[in-house]
Formats: structure tokens, sequence, C-alpha cells
């Protein structure tokens, strides 16, 4: 469903991403790991309309979308989070994942004015829906905090309820583990796999440490400065002789 | 610490002295054609020493002082107080407000002339302040030159009253369109900016709205304004001693009582209780609509609200168009009050107190803002002795205001939501 064709990115003389190519088909986990300042935040922000790629083609389901603004990528069904989370702090939990949902909602001002039957009838599905998505991340009672006040675990899990509320066909993660303890890093790859299995959504997962994705991706890509590595299913790039050399050589 | 204390502290003194001796101390006056130089009395000038010498102990005991202040709170007999349960608290809130609107809506009638006129300007500030709520509290645009669109919406009644006869109750609605949409047409070259830089352009459009109003002479008549502003009729009934109009009454003849200029006073004030009733209401629904939350959404992190399809042209130019449009509502109302304008009503300065009542208030909560606005328009009026330190007493007051209560006089309190839990 997404396709990216030799995708490259240069800030001035500092070419970020060179030629990274990656496919991901629907139900399916692709995972993008490499080390520190490899380019893969810089992949993500391409790919989700933030930076115009310099070269390349991404197409989604049959459409070219390089150089789409940013909120139009995210109509189409490729929503994705942040390598730092990014929520509405001062407002509550509930609120962000109704900020989410305003393509759901009936957003005709006169009509919400009025209160019109139709109005309420969405503002009331979509409540419904931010209920559904706060129980399966374990958020529900703290519905009504201000996302600010959250633990730092929990911000990381409403940012996907939020992803998540849009009804995404394809997500994308930028380091949802960093800074989880191992417990909940387990919760969160739980999380992630029936994502995939219960709701089909196809899932692109950038991770730093490569253990972390073995587990639950069905292909992995590896770059390295830039520059794509190496790919294929999670068996092959544990014994690929240039990923041992490159990465797990040095960790 | 201490050398460095006293290093700071002589610092601030001198430019202490630096700044007042010349403003203070030094005076030009105009004789025939030629303009000397003159000091001032030797009593300014102890006065200013004396000023910087009291700024140079302030800042040596700095920290005390604002580490006392710090703990002010203290003082507070509610600090300490358990909240109050959710849906008592929004109980008792809604009792408050319609207890303060009833009691608004007969007070006229027991008070002086004078004061139900200033109550009216008043009800003016605060629909401008709600407004401009909207723009700075909510959406987090700096707007330094929201005066701009009070000021279209007076003089679109104003000239339309002038060229075409029309009466308050059409300009009402044409003046706030009229200005809302001027908000959406300055909005747009500014949409990338945020920020110092969004305030300096804000604070330009409103310059140039001010200036094009003073010079346009033949349309605007320039810095001698626009008078014979009609005042508003209720179904056709005219508040002045005589009819002006044909084909309308007059009020007092209507109802055969005396006439009394109060009857009209205390008319307006009525509409512009309804009015900023209506804009309470209509903005207090808007933060509870997808359109609300959007702004607030860009308020609270841009980059994120993007990610989630929120199109930043379309969430920033709601804003002012909407905070606009209030503005153009006030300012009907202040043409009609007022009876004649001229750019003067219209300088920056309506702007900067504008903003220091959203800012007194607590940014984003209308209960705050409609304190601060009572108190900010008042409080000049009773201390009218001081009135050449009134710019100096809002400066002080803001200042203590950011380091006592930063969050404004009420923060807002976020709209608590009951989900149904699912399946
Ligand atoms: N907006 C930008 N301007 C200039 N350089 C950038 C920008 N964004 C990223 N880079 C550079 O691109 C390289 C890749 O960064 P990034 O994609 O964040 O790496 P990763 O997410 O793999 O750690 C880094 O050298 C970074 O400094
Ligand atoms: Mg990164």
């Amino acid at each position: 469903m997404l396709e990216v064709q030799n995708l490259s990115m240069r800030f001035g003389g500092l070419l970020a991403v060179d030629g990274v190519s990656l496919d991901v088909q629907e139900r399916e986990i692709v995972s993008i790991i490499g080390p520190n300042g490899a380019g893969k935040t810089t992949v993500f922000n391409c790919l989700s309309g933030f930076y115009k790629p310099t070269g390349g083609k991404v197409i989604f389901e049959g459409k070219e979308i390089q150089g789409i603004p940013d909120y139009k990528i995210s109509r189409l069904g490729m929503v994705r989070t942040f390598q730092h989370v990014r929520l509405f702090t001062q407002m509550t939990v509930v609120e962000n994942l109704l900020v989410a949902q305003h393509r759901h909602l009936n957003t005709n001002m006169i009509a919400g004015l009025l209160g019109t039957p139709n109005y309420k009838e969405r503002e009331q599905k979509a409540l419904d829906r931010a209920a559904y998505w706060l129980e399966r991340v374990g958020l529900l009672d703290l519905a009504n905090r201000d996302a600010g006040n959250l633990a730092y675990g929990q911000q990381r899990r409403l940012e996907i309820a939020r992803c998540m509320v849009t009804e995404p066909k394809l997500l994308m993660l930028d380091e949802p583990a960093a800074g989880l303890n191992p417990a909940e890093t387990k919760e969160l790859n739980q999380l992630i796999v029936s994502l995939k299995e219960d709701y089909n959504v196809s899932v692109v997962l950038i991770e730093h440490d490569m253990s972390l994705v073995m587990d639950i991706s069905d292909r992995i890509n590896v770059i390295n400065q830039g520059k794509p590595l190496a790919s294929g299913t999670p068996e092959e790039i544990r014994h690929n002789d240039d990923v041992i050399k490159a990465y797990l050589g040095e960790a | 610490m201490a050398a460095n204390n006293i290093r700071h502290a002589l610092f601030c003194a001198i430019v202490t002295l630096i700044i007042s001796f010349p403003i203070l101390g030094l005076s030009l006056e105009a004789k025939g054609v030629n303009i000397t130089l003159s000091g001032a009395k030797t009593s300014t000038y102890v006065a200013i020493v004396l000023a910087a010498v009291a700024v140079f102990v302030f800042q040596i005991f700095r920290d005390t002082f604002m580490g006392a202040l710090g703990k002010l709170p203290n003082l507070n007999p509610l600090a300490g107080r358990e909240p109050m349960e959710q849906n008592k608290r929004v109980k008792l809130e809604s009792w408050l407000l319609t207890g303060i609107v009833v009691f608004a809506l007969f007070w006229p009638f027991l008070v002086s002339r004078g004061s139900v006129d200033l109550a009216t300007l008043v009800l003016i500030y605060i629909m401008l302040a709600l407004g401009l709520n909207v723009v700075v509290g909510l959406a987090g645009l700096l707007d330094l030159g929201y005066v701009a669109f009070y000021a279209v919406g007076a003089y679109t009644f104003a000239l339309l009253s002038q060229y075409t006869g029309i009466s308050f109750w059409m300009a009402l609605p044409i003046g706030a369109l009229l200005a809302g949409l001027t908000g959406m047409i300055l909005g747009f070259p500014v949409l990338r900016l945020r920020g110092d830089y969004l305030a300096i352009v804000t604070l330009g459009f409103g310059e140039i709205i001010r200036i094009l109003l003073n010079n346009w002479t033949t349309l605007t008549g320039g810095p001698n304004g626009i008078g014979g502003i009609p005042e508003p009729t209720l179904f056709g009934m005219e508040f002045g001693r005589r009819v002006k109009e044909e084909g309308n009454t007059s009020f007092h003849e209507t109802f055969g009582i005396a006439y009394s200029g109060e009857h009209k006073v205390i008319f307006l004030y009525l509409i512009a209780l309804v009015l900023a009733v209506i804009t309470a209401l209509i903005i207090r629904r808007f933060m509870r609509m997808p359109v609300g939350r959007a702004w607030e959404a860009l308020r609270e992190d841009e980059i994120a609200a993007r990610s989630l399809g929120l199109s930043r042209t379309a969430v920033k130019l709601s804003a002012f168009t909407i905070g606009a449009f209030f503005a153009g509502f006030a300012g009907t109302v202040f043409a009609s009050k007022q009876g004649f304008i001229s750019p003067e009503s219209f300088v920056f300065l309506e702007s900067a107190i504008i903003l220091a009542i959203v800012v007194l208030g607590g940014m984003g909560s209308q209960l705050g803002v409609i304190l601060a606005a009572i108190a900010v328009t008042i409080l000049p009026e009773l201390a009218r002795e001081f009135s050449e330190y009134r710019m100096l007493i809002f400066g002080a007051a803001m200042v203590l205001m950011m380091v006592w209560r930063p969050q404004g006089l009420l923060p807002v309190r976020r709209v608590q939501i009951t989900l149904n839990k699912q399946g």
C-alpha cells in the first residue's frame, strides 16, 4: 500500500537521506532501524509531508504523494507519532482525542452553535470512539486529566491512541519505546501487534534499538548514514554481514 | 553573589537616571519661533535622584523581596482549600452567572446616569476582550492590532449612517461581518508568522488602519471624525426629545411618560448587556466545539495539530475572523453610544488595554476576562486624581501580576467530559 522509491533529502551540503526505498503491504509491520543520526526521522518527515523530499517518489495506495502538505497526508490515512512526545499538554486527555477526530465530527459552525441532531450524534460517536481507545490503552480513568500531567509511558500510549481514533490505514511510529522500561516496552509491542492483527493497520516502526523490533517486525530496513544498508526478514537481517559489521558490531 | 548584586543594582540605578533625567528634568519650550531647552525645578532633580536610590535599594534586596512576594498565595484564605466537587462547582458557577446577569438587568434603574454610561463602556470592553481572547487566549496568536477591527465596526456604522442613513440594527450585523472580513484578509499575510513577529506585524496593521482613517479625509473626515451617528431605536421608537427620522415615533410619547435623557442611556446599556451576554455564550459554545478545540490544539502544538490533519490556514483564519467579528460588534455599539467617532479612539493604547484585560483575566478564561474588564475600566475612573499616573499604575499592576499570578485572576478550568465505557 505504501511504496517509497529512491527517496532522498538534502539539507544544504548534507545528504541526510540518500536513495532509500521501502514498501509496506497491508497488515504488515515494517521497521526502519539504524544508529542515531542515520536519517530515520528524516524519512518519516518526508513521508508525512513535513519535508518536501529533494528526490524520489512516495506512492500511497497508487497515488504519488511526495510534496503534498502534511495535513492532507494524514487525511489520506497515514498518521504518525513523534520521537519526542507531542501532545496538547494543557488540554485534557479526551480533548486530545477529540481534536484528532475533527474529520469525523460535524465541523459546520452553525450546526455546532445550534446543536443540530446530526452534530450531537457525531459528537457522541467521537466521544465513544475516544472512550474505546482510552480503555484500550488503559487511560480511561484519566480521561479528564491534563495530558501534560500524565506519566511518560502514559503520554506515549495516549499519542498512539490519538492516532488510532483517526482510523488510519497506516501508522508511523517514531521510536515509540524510547524512554520506556522493559515492562512497558513489552506491553507496547503487544499493542503494536494487536493494531495490526485486530484493527488491520499497517505499521512503519522506527527503532534505534534493533533487538526490540526483531520479534514483531515482518520486515526490517536498515539504514546507515542516510543510505540503505540492508532489508529483509528479521532472520535475514540478523545474519547479514554488513549489518553485523556496521551496527551490531558497534554495540 | 553580593558583589554581583551590587553591580547589578548600580547598573539599574544608572539606567533609571539616564532615562528619567531627559524626560523629567529637561523640557523644550517654544518661545515664538525658537525652541529653548530649560531645566526643571530642583525638587524634580531631588525626586529623580531619590528614585534612582530607591531602584538601587530594591535591586539589592530583590531576592528577599521577590521571595516574600512568592509566598503571598499562602496568605490567600482560599489557597489551601480542597477543590470543589466538579458538578457542584459547575452548578455554583452557572447560578452565579445568572445572578450577575439578572442583577445587571435591574441595576441601571437604581443608579446615576454617569454610572450607567460607564457600565456600558465596561460591557463594550467585555465584548472586545472576549473576542481578543479567542485570538490570543485560545489560538495563542499574539495580536497587537486588535483595535483595527473595533475601528472597522465603528466606522462602518458611522459611514453608512452618514451616506445611507442606515439604522443601528442594520449596521450591527454589517459592521461585525465587515470587521470579520477584514480580520480574515489581514490574517492571510501573517499565516506563517508566530510569536513576536506576528505581534509586530499585527501592530503595524492596527496603525495602518488608524492612519488610513486619519488621512482619508474625503471619506472619513480625517482627525475631525464623523458625528451625528444615530442612537439605536426600539421597534421604530426613538429616544431623543424630538423624532429625527420620518416614520419613527418617540419613546416617551408612545408610552405617555415625561421625556428623560436617562431612557436613552439605559436602553443603550441594555443593548450592550444583551450583546455582551450573546458574545460570551457564543464563544463559550465555540470553546466546546471542534473549531474551539482546533484553536487550542494549534496553540499547544502546531506540528502535532498538522500531523492530525488540521489545516493551519483554516484554523488561524477562523480565529482571526471570529475575534474580529466580535470587535466589529463592539465597535458598532461604541459608535452609537458616542454619537461621534474619530481615529483618536482607536490608538494602539486601546489594543494594549484590551490585551491587558485578557492577560489579567487569565488567558482563555471567560469569567476572569469579565472581571478584569470591569477592574481595568472602572478603577481608573474611581482614581481620577491619579489619572496622570494611570499608565504607571497599570504597568506596575501587570508586573506584579506576572510575578504573583502569571496564570491570571481566574485561570481556565478545563471542561470535564463524561465518557460511556465501551464494549
Ligand atoms: N531540518 C534539518 N536541517 C538540517 N539537518 C537536518 C534536519 N533534520 C535532520 N537533519 C540532519 O539529518 C541527519 C539525520 O537526522 P535524523 O533523521 O533525525 O536521524 P535519526 O532519526 O535516524 O536519528 C542528522 O545529521 C541531522 O542533523
Ligand atoms: Mg530520530
